[in-house]
C-alpha cells in the first residue's frame, strides 16, 4: 500500500478501480424484484398505526385508549408507559448522537409533546384501516402550549421552554442555566480581533435558512418479531443495522444480542435513516400481540415526523486585505435542534470557512430546540448553510474588489498544511484542482449572454468519515468470491466495494457476489453516511483481499512445495519466483480441497486516514423578473472524489447532491404556521425539483488521491450539496442586482427582493 | 379508508336513481384523482358512484353548429388527444396538459376538476373564456349554467344533492379569435397554481381590432373569476394597444381577492393575476393572429 500522495498520483493501470461494470442489484431493482421493507408479508402478521399529535406544543393530561381497544380487529395499543424507563444516557449512532431519555421521549410522547405529529400511541390490528380507525378513536386530551419556531424566538430568556430540564452547555461546561439553548460552542484560530482592523475591506450579513427534508423516496417502515423466546427480530428501511440493533436494544432493554436487524433495500436515506422511530412501536406491539407487527410511515407521517434537517440563523463576517487575502473571518452559527437537543451546527462550523486559509478565525455555535421535528442528518449535515452564508460573502469580497471568484478562490486556497479553524491541519487536500478544473472548463469559458441571465460560483467542504466497517470473504471453486459486507447499500456500494476486493486478487468485479448482511452475519458495520463507506467498507474489502492473498499464496507454495517468500502474486496470477510454475487465481480456487480446504478473508477496520472532499459549482440562472421564478440554464459541478472507484456512480452523487442543492435553494421547506402547524406535509406543496426543473448537470471528476486510502478514495456523497444554494444566490444577484439571504430563494421571496430594489413597477 | 359501496351505473337515468336513493353520503367517481385522495385523507362515503359507464358522461365530440361536447368523466389525456380540440381550442390543451402529471391527466377528468371546486383549478378559466356552458343532470331533468357561474365558493358549487355534471359544452370558435391559458408555478411541472388566467379574444378581419373579450383568472379568489371589466377594457382596441392591456391587468389585479398561504401572498397573487393576464392576452391574440 503506497503511503505518500506521490505514490498515487498518475496511476492509471488500475483493473477494476475506475471501470464501469454492471452493477449487482441491477436486475433486482430494474424489475422491481427488491424487496424493500413495504413489501413483506408474513403468516398472521398485524399491521400498525400511530396516533400523532395534532399541536406543535402541548401537555398530555390524558390519553384513552378504552374505545380503541374494543373496536373488533384491535390486538393491541401502547403508549409510552409501555416502553422501558431510560437513564439519560448519550448513545452514538455514528452520524449523530442520541439521548436515550429523548430517543424514547420521541418514539412516543414523554408527557408532553414537541411538535406537529409527535407520536402519541401506537395501535397493531389485523388490517390497517382498522388500525388507522383504531388511532382516530384515541383520545388524547391535551393542553395547549405556546410553540417556539425559529433559534431566534427560542433563544430568547423569556421564550417558552420546552424541555424543563434542559440547561445550557457553553465551553464545554454546564452553565444551569435553563434554556432552549442546549449547547454553545467555539471555535478560534489566531486574532479576530486584529484580523478585522488589518483588513481593507469587511462584508457582514446575516443569513436565515428554512428546514428541509432529505427527499427519500420509501417512507420508513419497520416490521418486528418478538418471539416467545425473547429474540427480536426487525426488518426495516435503515442507513445502518447496527445503530437500529443498539438503539433498539437500549429502547427495549434487552442486550443488544437479543436483536437482529435485517436491512431490506433502502429507497434513500441521506442521513433521514439513522435515528430509529418506529422499530420500538412494532417491537412492543408485537411482544403484547405474539404476532408480527408492520409499520409503514405514510409520507405525511415521514414530512411531519422523521428527522428533517436543521433551519439556521447565521451571521457570517469576512475581511479581506489589500493584497486581496482573506484576513478574519467570523460567524455565529444558531441551528435548529427540533423537539430535542442534538443538531448540525458543530459540523456547519467545520465546513464553514473551510475552503480558505484565513489566519484569523472566530466561530461560535448554538444548538437550539425548537417546535419542530428532532433534526437528522441531510448530505454533509450543516454544511449547506454555512456554505450559503461564507460563499455568499465571498462573492461580494469578489464584487468590491472587482476580481474573478475562481481567481479569488485559488488565491485564497486551503491547501496541504492549511489550519481549519477547528482544529485540524489538511493532509494533501485537492481544493486548488477543483477551483482550477473549474477556471479552465468549458463552461466557463462560455459567456453567457441575455437579459436577466446570471452566473454564480460557490464552493463547498465537507470532512467525511471513517468508522467501523466489516468484511468477509469466500473464495469459490469456480474463481468466484461471494463478499458478505455491513453496509446498506443506497449509492451502488455493493459494487464499489466489491471493486476494491476485484482489485486486489486481479478478478472481474463481475466475479465478485457481494451481499448486505443482518446484525448476526456480519461484524459490526456503522452507518452508510458520513461519505465512509466506498471509503471505509472499501478498505475492510480490500484487507479483506489481502488476508485472502496471503492464504493462497500459502497454498500455491504447500503445492509447490517452496517457501511463501518465492510465491509472487500479479495481476491474478500466482507464480514461483523462477517463473517454472503459474497458476491463475481461478485455478488455484479449484484446487482449496486439495490444499487445507476452504479460503475465507476477513477484515474489520476503523480508519483514521479519511480525507476531505471539496467541490466548486457554476450555475447559470434566469430570472423572469415578473415572477420572481429562477430558471436554471446550465450546472457544472467539479468535485475532488480522491479515486473514483465507479466514475458513474461518483457523478450520480454529484448530480444527486446538486439536483438536491437547488432544490433546498430555490423551493424546499417545512411550512409551518403561526400555531407550529406543518401545512405542506405532502410531496406537492414540499417542492422538491421535478426532471423538468433541471438541466443536465455536467459533472468533473478530479482526482487527487487521498493519501489515507489504499486507493485514495475520498468521500463523495455529501460535498455536492454544500455549494448550490450559495451558487444560485450569486447567480441571482448577477442576474439582477438582488442579494438574497434567506433560504428558499422562492418565487414570491425573489419577486420581493426586486421590489425593495426597483419597486413594483420598476420590474415589469 | 372506511368499506363502502360500488356502484357503476350505466344511464344518466340510474345515476339519478342511485343519487336519490337515500344511499347515504355518495361519492360520485369520475378519474378519482382528487376522489381517491380525499378519502385516504379521512373524507367518508358510504357509496362509490361511478360515472365512467355512462356515455353521456364519457363521450367527446364536435359538431359545427353546436360545438365541442366534452363527457364529465372524459379524461384529460383524451381530451388533448382529440384532433379538433388540438387545432380548435389550443386553450384546452394548453390547461388539460399541465394538470398533475400524464399519470394524473390519464384519469383526472375536466367535470372533476370543475366539481372539486378548488379556487386554484387549472381548468375552470379556459373553459369559461371559451364560453362554456354546463350541462347538469337533475330528479327534475336537465339544466344548463354558464361556466363562470358554477363555482359558489371553494369546494362549493351550484350542484344540488342528486344532481351530477354530465357533460361541458363549448362554442364553436368564432372566426379570426384565440384563446390562451396560463398558470404560474414554483416549478415546472406537478404543483398547484399560486395563480392561473385565461383569456380569448375575436379580432376583426384585418385582425388588428379586439372586436370582442374575455378574461379569466383563477387560485385569486374563493372561485375562479371571469373579470367582465378586463374583457370590456379591450373591446374595441387595436391588439397592440398597450394601454389596454395594461387596464385589463388592472382590472384583474382588482378583481382578485386571495389570501396568503403556503402557495403565495395576497400581493404575490394580485401581482401575479395582472402579470398573467397580459400574457393570456398576448398568447390569445397570437393565436387569433394566426388562426
Ligand atoms: C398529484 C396530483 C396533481 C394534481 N395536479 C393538479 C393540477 O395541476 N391542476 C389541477 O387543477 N388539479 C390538479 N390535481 C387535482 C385533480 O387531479 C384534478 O382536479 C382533476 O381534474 C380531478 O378530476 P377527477 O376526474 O380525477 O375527479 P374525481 O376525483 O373523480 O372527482 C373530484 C370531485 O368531484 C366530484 N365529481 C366528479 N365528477 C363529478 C360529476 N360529474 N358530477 C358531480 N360531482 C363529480 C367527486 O365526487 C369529487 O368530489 C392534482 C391531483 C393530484 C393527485
Amino acid at each position: 500500500m503506497a503511503t505518500k500522495t506521490e505514490d498515487y498520483l498518475g496511476i492509471t493501470d488500475y483493473k477494476v478501480i475506475g471501470t464501469r461494470p454492471i452493477r449487482h442489484d441491477g436486475v433486482d431493482k430494474v424489475i422491481g424484484r427488491a424487496k424493500y421493507g413495504a413489501d413483506i408479508d408474513m403468516a398472521g402478521m398485524l399491521h400498525g398505526a400511530v396516533v400523532r399529535s395534532p399541536h406543535a406544543h402541548a401537555r398530555i393530561k390524558s390519553i384513552d385508549t378504552s374505545k380503541a381497544e374494543a373496536l373488533a380487529g384491535v390486538k393491541a395499543v401502547i403508549t409510552v408507559e409501555d416502553l422501558p424507563l431510560q437513564e439519560d444516557k448519550i448513545e452514538d449512532l455514528g452520524e449523530g448522537a442520541a439521548n436515550l431519555q429523548h430517543l424514547r421521549a420521541n418514539v412516543l410522547a414523554d408527557g408532553k409533546v414537541l411538535y406537529h405529529g409527535h407520536a402519541v400511541a401506537a395501535v397493531a390490528a389485523t388490517d390497517i384501516h382498522t388500525a388507522q380507525e383504531a388511532a382516530d378513536l384515541i383520545d388524547v386530551e391535551y393542553e395547549v402550549l405556546q410553540p417556539v419556531l425559529t433559534v431566534q424566538e427560542a433563544m430568547k430568556e423569556d421564550a417558552p421552554l420546552l424541555l424543563e430540564n434542559q440547561t445550557t452547555e457553553s465551553l464545554g461546561e454546564d452553565t444551569g442555566q435553563k434554556s432552549n439553548v442546549c449547547t454553545h460552542f467555539r471555535h478560534e484560530l489566531g486574532d479576530v480581533e486584529r484580523g478585522f482592523a488589518e483588513a481593507e475591506l469587511v462584508i457582514e450579513r446575516e443569513f436565515d435558512t428554512a428546514t428541509v427534508h432529505q427527499g427519500y423516496i420509501e417512507p420508513q417502515n419497520a416490521t418486528a418479531l418478538w418471539s416467545a423466546d425473547d429474540q427480536i427480530t426487525v426488518w426495516c428501511s435503515t442507513q445502518g443495522a447496527f445503530t437500529v440493533r443498539e438503539q433498539a436494544a437500549q429502547i427495549l432493554d434487552v442486550p443488544v444480542s437479543q436483536v437482529k436487524v435485517v436491512p431490506m433495500e433502502i429507497g434513500g436515506g441521506f442521513g433521514g435513516k439513522i435515528r430509529i422511530y418506529l422499530e420500538p412501536l412494532a417491537a412492543v406491539l408485537s411482544k403484547k400481540t405474539g404476532r408480527p407487527v408492520k409499520m409503514v410511515m405514510s409520507r405525511t407521517e415521514v414530512l411531519q415526523a422523521t428527522g428533517p434537517t436543521a433551519g439556521s440563523f447565521i451571521k457570517c463576517k469576512m475581511g479581506v486585505d489589500k493584497a486581496g487575502k482573506i484576513v478574519a473571518a467570523y460567524a455565529y452559527m444558531a441551528y435548529e435542534s427540533g423537539g430535542f437537543p442534538g443538531s448540525w451546527a458543530a459540523p456547519g462550523a467545520m465546513c464553514i470557512f473551510a475552503p480558505y486559509n484565513i489566519p484569523n478565525v472566530l466561530i461560535d455555535g448554538y444548538e437550539v430546540l425548537v417546535n419542530k421535528p428532532q433534526t437528522m442528518a441531510y448530505r454533509a449535515p450543516g454544511a449547506t448553510n454555512a456554505a450559503f452564508a461564507s460563499e455568499t460573502i465571498i462573492d461580494e469580497l469578489c464584487e468590491q474588489l472587482d476580481v474573478d471568484p475562481l481567481e479569488f478562490r485559488l488565491k485564497n486556497s486551503a491547501r496541504e498544511g492549511t489550519r481549519r479553524a477547528d482544529g485540524p491541519v489538511y493532509p494533501r487536500i485537492g481544493n486548488e484542482e477543483c477551483v482550477k478544473t473549474a477556471l479552465s472548463s468549458e463552461h466557463y469559458a462560455t459567456q453567457l449572454n441575455g437579459k436577466n441571465r446570471g452566473r454564480g460560483i460557490a464552493s463547498g467542504f465537507w470532512f467525511n468519515v471513517g468508522l467501523k466497517s466489516s468484511a468477509a470473504a469466500s473464495v469459490n471453486s469456480d474463481g468466484t468470491v461471494s463478499l458478505v459486507e455491513g453496509s446498506t447499500d443506497i449509492g451502488g456500494t455493493r459494487t464499489s466495494i466489491a471493486m476494491q476486493l476485484a482489485e486486489v486478487l486481479g478478478i472481474r468485479a463481475e466475479d465478485v457476489k457481494p451481499q448486505v448482511a443482518d446484525t448476526d452475519s456480519i461484524g459490526d458495520t456503522d452507518v452508510t453516511g458520513g461519505s465512509r463507506t466506498t471509503f471505509a467498507t472499501g478498505w475492510a474489502a480490500y484487507q479483506c483481499a489481502l488476508d485472502i492473498k496471503e492464504q493462497l499464496i500459502e497454498r500455491a507454495a504447500k503445492l509447490w512445495e517452496i517457501s511463501t517468500d518465492d510465491v509472487v502474486f500479479d495481476d491474478g496470477t500466482f507464480s514461483s519466483s523462477d517463473s517454472s510454475k503459474t497458476l491463475s487465481f481461478k485455478e488455484l480456487a479449484g484446487m482449496l480441497d486439495e490444499t487445507g480446504g476452504p479460503v475465507m478473508g476477513r477484515a474489520t477496520v476503523n480508519p483514521s486516514g479519511v480525507g476531505g472532499a471539496f467541490a466548486v459549482m457554476i450555475a447559470d440562472i434566469e430570472v423572469d423578473t415578473e415572477t420572481g421564478k429562477v430558471e436554471i440554464l446550465r450546472v457544472s459541478v467539479i468535485q475532488d472524489a480522491g479515486k473514483a472507484v465507479y466514475p458513474s456512480y461518483v457523478e450520480g452523487q454529484m448530480q444527486g447532491g446538486i439536483a438536491q442543492g437547488i432544490g433546498w435553494a430555490l423551493n424546499e421547506e417545512y411550512a409551518y404556521n403561526r400555531d407550529g402547524l406543518l401545512t405542506n406535509a405532502s410531496l406537492l406543496d414540499y417542492r422538491m425539483p421535478t426532471c423538468l426543473d433541471l438541466p443536465m448537470i455536467e459533472t468533473h471528476i478530479v482526482e487527487v488521491p487521498n493519501p489515507g486510502h489504499p486507493y485514495g478514495v475520498r468521500g463523495v456523497g455529501e460535498v455536492p450539496i454544500v455549494p448550490p444554494a450559495a451558487a444560485i444566490a450569486n447567480a441571482i444577484y448577477d442576474a439582477v442586482g438582488v442579494r438574497m439571504t434567506n433560504l428558499p430563494m422562492s418565487p414570491g421571496e425573489v419577486l420581493k427582493a426586486l421590489w425593495s430594489k426597483n419597486g413594483e413597477n420598476g420590474t415589469a | 379508508m372506511n368499506a363502502f359501496d360500488y356502484e357503476a351505473p350505466q344511464s344518466v337515468d340510474e345515476a339519478i336513481s342511485l343519487l336519490s336513493a337515500g344511499n347515504g353520503n355518495v361519492g360520485i367517481l369520475a378519474g378519482g384523482t382528487d376522489l381517491i385522495a380525499q378519502l385516504k385523507e379521512g373524507r367518508k362515503i358510504d357509496l362509490m358512484l361511478d360515472l365512467k359507464q355512462i356515455p353521456e358522461a364519457t363521450a367527446l365530440s364536435f359538431d359545427e353548429d353546436s360545438g365541442l361536447s366534452i363527457g364529465a368523466a372524459t379524461s384529460c389525456s383524451k381530451i388533448y388527444g382529440y384532433d379538433v380540440v388540438q387545432s380548435r381550442y389550443p386553450a384546452l390543451v394548453d390547461c388539460t396538459s399541465l394538470i398533475g402529471s400524464i399519470q394524473i391527466q390519464n384519469r383526472g377528468t375536466v367535470g372533476g376538476n370543475f366539481c372539486n371546486a378548488s379556487p386554484a383549478a387549472d381548468t375552470p378559466p379556459a373553459v369559461i373564456v371559451l364560453g362554456s356552458t354546463c350541462r347538469i343532470a337533475g330528479p327534475n331533468g336537465m339544466r344548463e349554467v354558464a361556466a363562470e357561474d358554477f363555482f359558489t365558493g371553494p369546494g362549493q358549487s351550484v350542484l344540488q344533492s342528486g344532481e351530477f355534471l354530465v357533460s361541458i359544452q363549448v362554442p364553436t370558435p368564432a372566426a379570426n379569435s384565440g384563446a390562451f391559458f396560463l398558470r404560474f408555478i414554483p416549478r415546472n411541472e406537478m404543483d398547484i397554481a399560486v395563480a392561473n388566467a385565461a383569456a380569448s379574444v375575436v379580432l376583426d378581419s384585418e385582425k388588428t381590432t379586439i372586436q370582442e373579450a374575455r378574461v379569466a383568472i383563477g387560485a385569486v379568489a374563493p372561485t375562479p373569476l371571469l373579470v367582465a371589466d378586463a374583457g370590456a377594457a379591450l373591446v374595441g382596441k387595436a391588439v397592440d394597444d398597450e394601454d389596454a392591456i395594461e387596464a385589463a391587468c388592472a382590472a384583474s389585479r382588482a378583481a382578485a381577492r386571495p389570501i396568503s398561504d403556503m402557495r403565495g401572498t395576497i400581493e404575490q397573487r394580485i401581482h401575479l393575476s395582472g402579470v398573467l393576464t397580459r400574457r393570456a392576452i398576448q398568447g390569445a391574440i397570437q393565436r387569433a393572429k394566426e388562426s
